[in-house]
Parts: C-alpha cells; sequence; structure tokens
C-alpha cells in the first residue's frame, strides 16, 4: 500500500531513479520557494555524481519509500538559489516559533503529506507539520541504521509531537533573505504581547531585532513594554534610530520613558529626537523625575475635565480618546489653574444622568501624591486607600499624572 | 570622563556572576581532592602548574562567554545547530554520564566533610540532596545567583586556612614562579590530573548557558571578559591556599598518600581546630554548591540542545524530562553513596576517563565554532588568538589522554604499581 506521509528525514538518501530505472542518486535535501507556494516541495536536491542536480517537482512520477521515480530527463545541476528555503539546512536543528503553542521550538524532522494524483502521475510533497520530541529525535537516530519500514514500526507507540506547518513562524534574521524568501511576521502580531513578550525573551539578540524591526510598530510597542528591562535596553539598543523611536511613540509615556532612562544618554536623546513632538514632551518631562518616585511611575495620559462640565461631556471625551485609555478608570476634575478638584469612577458615570455637573458627583476630596513621593509610600497608599488610579499632583497641587495598579502589581512583582 | 568610567563599572558589577561561578564551581570536591593530593604529596613543588592553568582556563573560559554574548544560544545549541542531532545526541549522553559521576564525587564530598564534624552520611546526604533539590525547583535565578555568590565567598576558608597551618611562604612563592619537574610517573600523573580537573566539560556548557540566561550582549562583553578572567584567577587563587595549606600541614611532617579531601582536613588538625573546622567547611561548602549547578547545568543542556521544555519556571507535567533528569542525577548520585562498599575511587577515576574522552570533542567544536563567520560575525577568533587556542586544545587534549590512560589503567588494576 502506498504510503500517505513522508518524513524528511525518510527522504533523505531515497533513491532516485530515472525512467529506465536506472539509479541516478540520492535525495540530499528538499527546497521549498514561498513566494511560488509556502508549502509544496518544489524541488528536490540530488547528490550522486561530481555535482548535485534539481529536480523540479513536476518531473516527479512517483515516491514512495522505495524511491523516487522520475518522468523527466532535463535535470539542472543545482547552483544555490536565494528565493528558496532548504529544508535540512535552513531548518532541520533550527529554531522557529510555534505560534499556536506559543512557544520557541527546535525543529527535528518534518512530516510531508504526500498528494497522489490519478492518472497525471505526478506525485507531490507537501509539508504538513514539523516533528519536535522524543519520536522524532528516535527517527533520527536510527535512520539509514535500520530500514525505513522498520522505524516505522518501531516508532509506533512513541506519542507523536508536531507542529501544523500553518502556525510555524519561521525566523531569519537577515532581512534581505526574509524579504526573499516572503518570511513574515503575521502571526506573532496575531499573538498577545505578553506571549511574544515571552517568546522575544527566549531568542538570540539577532532574531529579537529581527521580529522588532518587521512587526507592526503597535504590536512591538505593546510588547517591549511586558519584556524584562534588560532585554528591553538591549532590543532598542540594537534598532535603527528611527524603527526605535516609532515604538517608543506608540508606548505608554510612562513605559516609554522607563526604557528611555536605561539606554545611554546620547542614544535616548537620539531616539527622542526622531519622535513627534507631542508624546516627546511627555516623556522627556517624565524623564526628568527618579525612576522610583511618584512621578517617575506616572503615567500621563489620563481623562482630565475642567470646572462646570458634565457627565456628557465626559463621555465624549472618553468616546474621541478610546484607544488610548484602555486602562481609565477615573475621571478628574481640574479647576482654572488646572489644580486638582476630585476624582469620579467611571463607574459612577455610567448611572448618572447625563446633564448632570461633574463637580456634583465629587465626594471627597481625592487622595493624592506628590511628585517627589517614594515609590514605597505610593505602594502603601494603594493598599491604605484601595484606589485603582493614584492622581500626581505638583508643587502648586496641579495634576501632573496618574498611576494605575497595573503599575503598582509590576513594581510588586519585581520585588 | 568620570561618569563613563562609574557607568564601566556599573556594568561589570551586572555582568557578575557566570564566570566567577563557573571558575570557582571549579574548584568542587574532586578539585579539592586533587589540589591536596598535590600538596600533602609533593609539597610547594606543583605549586608552578597554576599559572599555566590558569592560562588555559581563561583561553577557554573566554571563548565560550564570548559565544554567549554573541550569539546568545547557548553551546548545546549552537553545536546542535552546526553539527546536527546524532552527534549532539552522542555528546549529550556522554555528559549525563560524566555529569552523574561529578556529581557522585560531590555528595562523596558532603559526606565526608559532615562526618568530620560526627553527622553520619545516613543523614548529611539525603538532607543535602533535598536541599540542592529544593534550591533549584523553589528559586529564582537571581535568589540562586545570589546564595552562589555568596557561596563563593565562603571559599575564603581555604584561604585562612592555609594561613593558619603558617606554611613556608618564601618557599610556597618561589615554587609558583619556578618549573619543577622530576621524571617520576606518579609526579607526573598527579600534574595532569591537576590540569585536567581544572577544566571539565560540564564548564563550558554551564557558563556559556549563564551569560545567555544574565542577558549579556557583545556589547557588554569587554566587562564580561574582565569577569571571566578574574573568575579564573580566583579560582587559582584558592586552589594555591589548598595546596600550600596541605604542604604546611601535612607534608612538612612527611609527605604521604591521601585518599579523599575529609583526610586532609584530618591532616591539619595539629594546627588547631580552626584550620581543620575551615578545610571541612569549605569542602562542604564546594560539594553542597556543585551538587546544585552540576545537575541542573545538565539538565538545561540536554533538554534545550534536544528541544525538550526547560526551566524551573515550567511546572512539573510541562517539562517532565527536565524534571526527572536532574532530580534523577541527584538522587542516583547522592544514593550511590548510601550504598556500603560502593566503589567509589574507582567511581572517581572512571569519571575522569569519560570527562576526560568529552572534553577534546567539545573543545575541538568550540574552537571551530568560534572561528564560523557565519555565527561570529566580526567576534570571530584573530589569528594570533587561534593560535593560542588551538595550541592550548591541542595540550589539553594530549594531557587528558594521558590522562585517560593512568587513569584507566588504575581503574584495571586497582593495586597500583
Amino acid at each position: 500500500m502506498a504510503e500517505q506521509n513522508l518524513f524528511l528525514t525518510e527522504l533523505l538518501g531515497l533513491d532516485v531513479f530515472d525512467l529506465r530505472g536506472r539509479r541516478i542518486g540520492v535525495v540530499k535535501d528538499a527546497a521549498i520557494v514561498p513566494l511560488v507556494d509556502p508549502s509544496r516541495v518544489d524541488r528536490f536536491l540530488v547528490g550522486g555524481g561530481y555535482a548535485w542536480l534539481s529536480v523540479g517537482y513536476d518531473q516527479v512520477r512517483t515516491i514512495g519509500l522505495d524511491g523516487i521515480h522520475l518522468k523527466d530527463e532535463q535535470l539542472k545541476p543545482y547552483h544555490s538559489d536565494e528565493y528558496v528555503l532548504r529544508l535540512v539546512r535552513d531548518l532541520l536543528d533550527q529554531q522557529i516559533i510555534d505560534a499556536q503553542g506559543r512557544k520557541v521550538v527546535r525543529i527535528t524532522d518534518v512530516t510531508f503529506d504526500i498528494k497522489r494524483s490519478n492518472g497525471h502521475e505526478n506525485d507531490q510533497l507537501w509539508v504538513l507539520e514539523v516533528d519536535i520530541g522524543v519520536r522524532s529525535i528516535f527517527r533520527r537516530m536510527v535512520q539509514g541504521v535500520l530500514p525505513r519500514r522498520w522505524i516505522r514500526r518501531l516508532q509506533g507507540p512513541i506519542p507523536p509531537n508536531s507542529i501544523g506547518w500553518e502556525f510555524c513562524n519561521i525566523l531569519e534574521s537577515d532581512p534581505q533573505r526574509r524579504l526573499r524568501l516572503n518570511i513574515s511576521n503575521k502571526l506573532l502580531e496575531e499573538m498577545h504581547p505578553a506571549d511574544l513578550a515571552e517568546i522575544v525573551e527566549n531568542l538570540s539578540p539577532d532574531d529579537r531585532e529581527a521580529i522588532f524591526e518587521t512587526i507592526d510598530s503597535e504590536v512591538a510597542a505593546d510588547t517591549l513594554s511586558e519584556v524584562d528591562r534588560d532585554i528591553q535596553t538591549s532590543i532598542l539598543e540594537s534598532l535603527e534610530t528611527e524603527k526605535a523611536a516609532e515604538i517608543v511613540e506608540e508606548m505608554a509615556p510612562d513605559e516609554a520613558a522607563d526604557a528611555l532612562a536605561e539606554l545611554e544618554a546620547e542614544h535616548s536623546q537620539e531616539i527622542l529626537d526622531e519622535m513627534d513632538e507631542e508624546p516627546k514632551e511627555d516623556i522627556q518631562e517624565l524623564l526628568e523625575f527618579a525612576e522610583d518616585t511618584a512621578g517617575g511611575m506616572m503615567n500621563t495620559e489620563y481623562i482630565a475635565l475642567g470646572p462646570g462640565r458634565t457627565v456628557a461631556d465626559a463621555a465624549a471625551e472618553m468616546r474621541e480618546n478610546g484607544d488610548k485609555f484602555d486602562t481609565a478608570n477615573t475621571v478628574f476634575l481640574i479647576d482654572a489653574d488646572g489644580r486638582l478638584t476630585g476624582a469620579i469612577p467611571v463607574a459612577r458615570l455610567l448611572t448618572a444622568v447625563p446633564s448632570t455637573k461633574l463637580a456634583e458627583l465629587i465626594q471627597d476630596k481625592p487622595i493624592h501624591a506628590p511628585l517627589t513621593e517614594t515609590q514605597d509610600r505610593v505602594t502603601e497608599m494603594f493598599d491604605k486607600y484601595n484606589v485603582l488610579t493614584l492622581p500626581v499632583v505638583d508643587e502648586e497641587g496641579r495634576l501632573a499624572g496618574v498611576i494605575t495598579a497595573d503599575d503598582i502589581i509590576t513594581v510588586l512583582r519585581q520585588r | 570622563m568620570i561618569k563613563r568610567f562609574r557607568y564601566h563599572i556599573a556594568i561589570f558589577f551586572s555582568v557578575i556572576g557566570p564566570g566567577f561561578i563557573t571558575a570557582v564551581v571549579d574548584n568542587d570536591a574532586g578539585g579539592i581532592l586533587t589540589y591536596s593530593q598535590a600538596g600533602s604529596k609533593y609539597g610547594y613543588q606543583p605549586l608552578w602548574t597554576l599559572i599555566p592553568i590558569t592560562v588555559l582556563l581563561i583561553v577557554t573560559q573566554e571563548m565560550c562567554s564570548r559565544m554567549g554574548a554573541v550569539t546568545g544560544k547557548g553551546l548545546s545549541d549552537l553545536i546542535r545547530e552546526e553539527f546536527g542531532l546524532r552527534t549532539t545526541f552522542v555528546m549529550m549522553v556522554v555528559l549525563v554520564l560524566a555529569n552523574l559521576t561529578n556529581v557522585m564525587a560531590n555528595f562523596a564530598g558532603i559526606a565526608g566533610s559532615l562526618e568530620l564534624f560526627h553527622v553520619t552520611r545516613y543523614i548529611s546526604v539525603p538532607l543535602g540532596g533535598l536541599l540542592v533539590w529544593l534550591l533549584i525547583v523553589k528559586g529564582s535565578y537571581e535568589n540562586v545567583e545570589k546564595i552562589f555568590l555568596f557561596a563563593c565567598i565562603v571559599y575564603v576558608a581555604y584561604i585562612v586556612s592555609g594561613f593558619l597551618v603558617e606554611p613556608n611562604w618564601k618557599q610556597a612563592a618561589i615554587d609558583s614562579v619556578r618549573p619543577h619537574l622530576q621524571f617520576d610517573a606518579e609526579y607526573i600523573s598527579m600534574l595532569i590530573a591537576m590540569v585536567g580537573t581544572s577544566i571539565a566539560p560540564w564548564m563550558q556548557f554551564y557558563l556559556q548557558s549563564a551569560v545567555v540566561e544574565k542577558g549579556i550582549t557583545a556589547k557588554e562583553y569587554n566587562e564580561s571578559r574582565i569577569e571571566v578572567i578574574v573568575g579564573c584567577i580566583v579560582m587559582s587563587v584558592i586552589a594555591f591556599f589548598i595546596i600550600v595549606a596541605c604542604a604546611g600541614g601535612i607534608w612538612k611532617n612527611g609527605p604521604r598518600d591521601i585518599v579523599n579531601a575529609a583526610d586532609a582536613a584530618e591532616g591539619l588538625k595539629p594546627f588547631g581546630k580552626y584550620a581543620y573546622a575551615l578545610f571541612a567547611i569549605g569542602l562542604l561548602n564546594a560539594s553542597l554548591f556543585a551538587a546544585c549547578i552540576q545537575p541542573l547545568s545538565t539538565a538545561y543542556t540536554v533538554c534545550e540542545s534536544l528541544g525538550f521544555e526547560s526551566g524551573v519556571n515550567r511546572r512539573f507535567s510541562e517539562a517532565p524530562i527536565f524534571y526527572w533528569l536532574f532530580t534523577g542525577l541527584i538522587v542516583v548520585g547522592g544514593g550511590v553513596i548510601l550504598i556500603p562498599g560502593f566503589p567509589l575511587v574507582k567511581m572517581i577515576l572512571f569519571s575522569q576517563v569519560i570527562n576526560g574522552v568529552l572534553l577534546p570533542f567539545i573543545l575541538i567544536y568550540m574552537t571551530i565554532l568560534i572561528n564560523k563567520h557565519r555565527v561570529m560575525k566580526e567576534w570571530v577568533n584573530s589569528r594570533f588568538y587561534n593560535l593560542v587556542a588551538w595550541a592550548s586544545v591541542a595540550l589539553m587534549i594530549g594531557l587528558t589522554v594521558a590522562l585517560v590512560v593512568i587513569s584507566f589503567r588504575d581503574l584495571l588494576n586497582p593495586a597500583g604499581s
């Protein structure tokens, strides 16, 4: 019976026969051309005589465990081609990202689906999944030692461990080659930034850089915020200044300031120079404060409304800046000079009549911290007053920024 | 200028750890035994070997840490990527075996040192094993590294006990720089053993992974290189004091053979209970320390190169092979010490053979890897450095082969010549 699947380890060393059944060599490697098709094996590299030959997928009649039979004799010598991804050279034993399992894995073997086209006499190999784990290690270790069919039988009891080809994100640190091979990082952009951050931490510096250079700036910013501080610094250092500025612009100002504070002064200035005016000013202000004070911990993205405004105004304000304030749960009131006069939880706005004046909803004088308050005291205040958002005010009582509970959790986790 | 200087100091302290810990753990129970034997039997004469040992150690360790910093990958990962699965797999099997015997030697060190304080091994070994296991499973990398760095400080015990025995400092100083060779098979094999224990296979894997784990990059590499060199020098200084303590304490009253490191501590008894206790505490510390690092490093190396989940932050069900591997190493490594009549001395000889068989391959692969432009980019060895590296590798291989032959002979013929 003809096989449904073939493993890359089985393919290697498989005899190749010409039209008259003469053996012309053995398979040394197989290649896909991602620009044409991301999973069909486009050509087989066959070694036998002096040079390797390149056998196109359309020159093959049948593929099986006993060998590959050709239907065409016009074989070209193999010379390296920049547009091919060679499975043995470029994939086997290398790391890829499993976007579904959210981890970095090392490929031990590749499983192909043999597509048989009845009548056409043109069997094709399509990459189905990549194999990791004990079963594929066993297969590789004994390949060439035992006959292929024995190995299939012996590996039976070992549970397989494979990742679908469509979930594999290939790593390639050379930007030009990545382009030629049509390697995208789309799969990574769909992952949760926190998961992606964990993956990035496990990669080599070159691969990290390659990822941050290609993925969408917004995803990159979210991911960078989640990455360990040391690695964050090394990523920002390795990126082109323009790209770094693009990513930092998308980060929350407090996170951005913390990240830039770790860089050498000249470099962080270079990045700041590349940025747009608005986020740049916010970050520069934050950079003035020591990291372990309220000023250094705070974020400058908050919702504050002047005197005389209503609930409806607050709602409109939030709608307008919705994307910026994912975590906003408090609306602040300020007087004509910008001094903090009150804080209203968003939940209370929902239950209030839209025409109500915000000032009427204020209950007590809001809890707040001065810019110079220490990190310890700030965490204590969160615990003591059970607040989710703590406003920070300058010497004259003007609202300067807010500290949110997620900042505090990060601080506590780092202890 | 001052600001710049301070910046570099800050980086130096942020990269401290990997090189220092690796070099110091190098003086594990096996190392201490070898140095004690050298001092007890030949006095100050073997001291001169420490300078070439330091150079060899620096050359190999520097290459590992450079590879870690530049590629951000462990040594076993690089070997797998460049030399394939089969090579890696065989190497990992031998590494597990070699490290298992290392762990045994260290549990023997724990048992021996605590027996000097009248604690039976049936209590000390299980407790030690449990302590090691808990430290690995419950500790985070930062915390564990702090504990390890503290353990490095405990090595000062050897320096103090070196002073307490009031050795002949003048002689020690002269013999440190004046090579002394005598054509006596036992003397030569002692010298080879000293070099052999100082550069072990597991260290190369551990150091490179630790550099990666610490997040040291090519940019901070200069500071990291200094750290590695300082670590190697500290290791030699400690070895110096161990030899001096045994020379001044034991050899002076008549050269003799000792069979285990606890023996050496016993020999220092006439110099007061402090010299004795400090030597024993040093041994306990070194053994515990190495018994922590070796199983953990083995499990990481094997799992990462073969693609199994690893890391103490994973749950048991997520990384079963990782947990089984280091737990197995601890349980088996400690367990055999409790078997009455277990041929431990033979085991340690076997350990030297197997470490010696593995080391040449690792050194050769390392030197090939570090010369691959694709892997190291502009950080490949310079031509001069390459000369030094290959010469060191060749010398190490020669000495190791000699050590293997000698150990193998002793293994087959325990009665000796």
